[in-house]
């Protein structure tokens, strides 16, 4: 049984039952799942948590799931102790959480096992999705898990790597001719005609809850604290919000002191209208048109925008664009000193990191959090000018000379 | 008869046009207002569009060349 009592709109809070629906009827304002949290904090508690499975489900009471779980082993990734980036960067107590070690190499995989497993109980057969690579390739992933059938669209213009992590599950899969805002208008009007379980459109409350276990797990892991900092990427701003509900719902429920963390937001300066906001001291998020190298984070109108802001506003936090240099110099600094080859989006938040450091925004000895939220050979193109090998013949002379020219 | 939720983000030279009006006028498609925030440089409206399928895309096909941004109103996720 979960603690899951419907569905609220975080406008005007008018409520719904538990069932596939992602506006409110009168206001058009996106739905959350509203819990019993009374019920849930007398049940839960750390000894009990921390006995559950290593991984996400170890936090099923905090999840509005009924029926089992689509489960691929997602989640209770490392957190790690980042020594060498934060003695490059001037933090003492820099953390790494990376999220790169999931099934589908993202993060990716919390909220879709959310919501395949809601799929399965509200009878859908398929489950389907606009993507930009990622979200596909674990939609795909999970439907293949669960005997479900897949359709997931993507612009034309993603990665080819990406492409064969998706279709190496069997999903149908197609290319949309267009932007992803496109294929997102697409999926709009699809949603009305066919029976499927949309992850990104009829599943979204439930999908948004699935990402709330970075931020458990980060608690969990330091000890049931929360950090004093968090450096995360934000491209609709919903895995922003959700890190904080997370915190903060570990806090309601007694389970951590509460959480005083700052929360920094990060994009790509060619696709950053929440930052533009945040500096603007606006609330209202402009769209732009997205042009940056960091597809997986080029989205130019975040509907989670305005509740990015409001986190970052709220938590004494802030938010910070970097330019394509700045997040490819951060994804080679992050393999070269902790060895973990992130996607663009990990560069952009250590790009990010850098800078709120330098400008002694985040201090050096708080314990910051930064998340590395997907894998970097999904996008490994974006790097190629790295590789330049040294060409031997099979013979020691050969390999001194070699070595020898370069000294 | 379809229905689509769109926002409308209209630029600093458009907010004093009566786009939306011209809209129900020029199209057979019943505008339903539910959410909005105009200022004198800049403005978004969220609403309900009703009609024929053609009607709303013709409509929207207007709108857009107007200059003004149309999105559907779903929230999309997808960080990656």
């Amino acid at each position: 049984m979960s603690y899951a009592r419907g569905l609220r709109c975080r406008k005007c809070g008018q409520e719904y039952p538990v069932q596939p629906l992602n506006l409110c009827d009168f206001c058009l304002s996106p739905l959350e799942v509203s819990y019993d949290y009374k019920a849930m904090a007398r049940a839960l508690n750390r000894e009990k948590l921390a006995r559950g499975p290593l991984s996400m489900w170890r936090y099923r009471d905090m999840l509005p799931v009924e029926g089992k779980e689509v489960d691929i082993g997602t989640g209770f990734t490392p957190l790690l102790k980042a020594d060498n980036l934060g003695r490059e960067l001037g933090l003492d107590q820099l953390y790494i959480k990376n999220d790169c070690l999931n099934p589908t190499y993202s993060f990716k995989d919390r909220p879709v096992s959310v919501a395949a497993t809601k799929a399965r109980e509200f009878g859908f057969d398929t489950l389907a999705c606009a993507s930009t690579g990622n979200l596909a390739a674990s939609v795909a992933a999970h439907a293949a898990k669960a005997n479900m059938k897949a359709y997931v669209f993507v612009p034309a213009g993603v990665e080819p790597g990406k492409l064969v992590g998706i279709a190496i599950y069997k999903p149908v899969l197609m290319t949309v001719n267009g932007s992803y805002d496109d294929v997102n208008r697409l999926c709009t009007e699809l949603v009305q005609r066919y029976d499927w379980g949309f992850i990104n459109i009829n599943l979204r409350p439930y999908y948004a809850e699935g990402s709330k276990t970075l931020g458990y797990e980060v608690a969990e892991q330091l000890g049931w604290r929360a950090p004093d900092c968090v450096v995360a990427p934000a491209a609709s701003g919903l895995l922003f919000t959700r890190i904080w509900k997370g915190l903060d719902e570990l806090s309601m429920l007694g389970l951590i002191e509460p959480a005083n963390t700052h929360m920094y937001l990060t994009q790509a300066a060619g696709s950053s209208p929440i930052v533009n906001a945040f500096h603007a001291g606006t609330l209202h998020v402009h769209p732009v048109e997205p042009n940056t190298i960091a597809q997986s984070v080029a989205i130019g109108n975040p509907a989670d925008g305005y509740y990015a802001l409001r986190v970052a506003r709220q938590s004494g936090g802030g938010a910070c664009a970097v330019t394509d240099e700045e997040l490819i110099a951060g994804m080679k600094l992050l393999a070269q000193t902790e060895g973990i080859f992130a996607e663009a989006a990990g560069g952009v938040v250590v790009g990010a990191l850098r800078k709120l450091a330098a400008s002694g925004v985040i201090k050096r000895n708080e314990l910051t959090v930064a998340f590395v939220t997907g894998a970097g050979p999904k996008t490994q193109e974006i790097v190629s000018d790295i590789v330049r090998p040294l060409t031997v013949q099979p013979s020691l002379e050969s390999f001194e000379e070699v070595l020898g020219a370069r000294a | 008869m379809a229905k689509r939720q769109v926002m409308f983000t209209f630029p600093q030279e458009l907010v004093r046009e009566p786009i939306i009006y011209n809209l129900s006028h020029q199209f057979k498609v019943v505008t339903n207002i539910r959410r909005a925030d105009v200022s004198e440089n800049r403005g978004w409206v969220v609403l309900e569009l009703e009609g024929e399928e053609k009607e709303i895309e013709q409509g929207i096909a207007w709108v857009t060349s107007k200059g003004v941004r149309v999105d559907p109103v779903i929230g999309d996720i997808v960080e990656g």
